[in-house]
């Protein structure tokens, strides 16, 4: 293929080359040539927040990102948050808390969360709603996905302590 | 939704940026954060055949005092604007401003300098540009001017950076200790643009008004400095009478486009009430 470029990044801790048109949407690389179908395909305009990944320590909407412009990152999508097989604090208290109804919205959700605890480890319900006003939940599940912040927030501080 | 194709490039310094952008001249379209370009490039109503993504040059980046002034490298991101704590000291006004844009993704991405080189009428840096007395680093393969914000903004995606130039930086003078300060901006939802918005910066001197700085956001073709607004508060003691009198002089210079966020009749009186609920917080807000 004409106008192609190799990027090379790390997807979840482990390394990957893929080559690409310029034009290609991170999203699509990582849904159809990585097989990550986590980050999901929302709103395709930057609104609805389905698609974050983390990228060099942002959350970023995959869908408004060139797969080009990841050459050298740090990529971290839902698919990653399980270690050993145990589940990350943040997937347990969206499971505990009742966080998800169809669940479209939650590998967004839970993987922009995921940076706002990096950021602000003990967020007020206030600072969670603002920090997280990115993602959409079309179920309208808000209350219960703030609890769960709210609870993974303090699982992890245990967890440090 | 996928953009038509086109040539990346990914200089690693500002002149190979530059040299790149003389290459390629009308068909090549800067990268910033590209939360404005990709979306339009997506819907094809940008359709660049090269595409110069200016993420690698690291000198773009940064907020420092350089005398009484703060420098902004132009592809510094709105996350970094908020966060800053040299600015939440000396331009309190700028980070207010920025933690109302968008959305916190798009905050990662989006940059002050494409926020303001967009030259989109909705975007938020051009009023608070205005209404700060900022200045904008114009560079080319020959050098760099200096443009001030006043008079940069024309019309419609429509500004004065020349063909074959780059923004790399935004000065912005430190308002003096104890201005007060608000940006008030009403939009309908998270990552909308403002329906309407105004900046205010405020200095009083014995109680009265020593000068007011107003700029208005997305209610005409530009962002607007209310002049008139701002001359009939000089020397006034800031009362109810007087804030209603600059937000009707606010009011008279609007001339919003109708869409889905209301007529042009409910954009301009939203211009003025955000005109009065800044002034008022400014005026809490000064010493």
């Amino acid at each position: 293929m004409a106008n192609t470029h190799k990027v090379a990044f790390k997807l979840n801790g482990r390394p990957v080359e893929v080559t690409v048109e310029p034009r290609e949407l991170l999203i699509h690389t990582l849904r159809e040539r990585l097989q990550q179908t986590g980050p999901h395909i929302g709103c395709e305009t930057s609104h609805c927040g389905a698609c974050t990944v983390d990228i060099d320590r942002m959350s970023v909407k995959s869908c408004t990102l060139l797969t080009v412009q990841c050459q050298g990152a740090e990529v971290l999508t839902i698919e990653g948050f399980e270690q050993g097989g145990r589940l990350h604090a943040l997937q347990e208290a969206f499971t505990e808390e009742h966080a998800l109804q169809c669940g479209y919205c939650t590998p967004g959700m839970i993987t922009r969360a995921y940076r706002l605890l990096q950021e602000i480890p003990d967020p007020s319900e206030e600072e969670i709603r603002y920090w997280m006003a990115g993602n959409l939940c079309r179920c309208t599940g808000y209350q219960n996905i703030v609890k769960a912040v709210r609870s993974a927030a303090g699982k992890l501080a245990a967890k440090a302590a | 939704m996928i953009p038509r194709p086109f040539e990346y490039h990914a200089p690693a310094s500002l002149p190979e940026a530059l040299s790149l952008l003389n290459r390629y001249g009308d068909e090549a379209k800067l990268l910033a954060g590209g939360h404005s370009l990709l979306p339009m490039m997506k819907l094809r109503f940008a359709a660049p055949s090269h595409l110069i993504d200016l993420g690698r040059i690291g000198d773009l980046k940064g907020i420092r005092q350089v005398g009484d002034e703060i420098h902004i490298g132009a592809m510094t991101t709105e996350n970094e604007l908020i966060w800053s704590k040299l600015l939440a000291e000396k331009v309190p006004l700028l980070v207010e401003g920025a933690r109302q844009i968008s959305d916190p993704q798009v905050r990662y991405k989006g940059t002050i300098g494409g926020d303001i080189s967009h030259g989109d009428p909705g975007n938020d840096h051009p009023a608070l540009m205005l209404a700060l007395g900022a200045s904008f680093v114009a560079s080319d393969a020959k050098g760099e001017r200096v443009v001030p914000a006043d008079g940069f903004f024309l019309g419609l995606y429509a500004t004065g950076l020349q063909p074959g130039e780059i923004m790399t930086q935004i000065r912005i003078p430190i308002p003096a200790a104890g201005t007060g300060w608000c940006y008030a901006k009403l939009k309908r939802k998270t990552g909308d643009f403002a329906a309407a918005a105004a900046a205010v910066l405020l200095r009083l001197k014995g109680g009265s008004v020593e000068q007011a700085s107003i700029a208005l956001t997305n209610v005409g073709s530009t962002p607007l400095k209310a002049r008139q607004a701002e001359d009939c508060l000089r020397g006034k003691r800031l009362d109810d009478a007087a804030i209603a009198q600059a937000t009707r002089l606010a009011m008279a210079i609007c001339e919003p486009a109708a869409d889905q966020r209301g007529d042009a009749e409910y954009k301009t009186a939203m211009a003025g009430e955000m005109t009065r609920r800044a002034l008022h917080t400014a005026l809490s807000r000064a010493r």
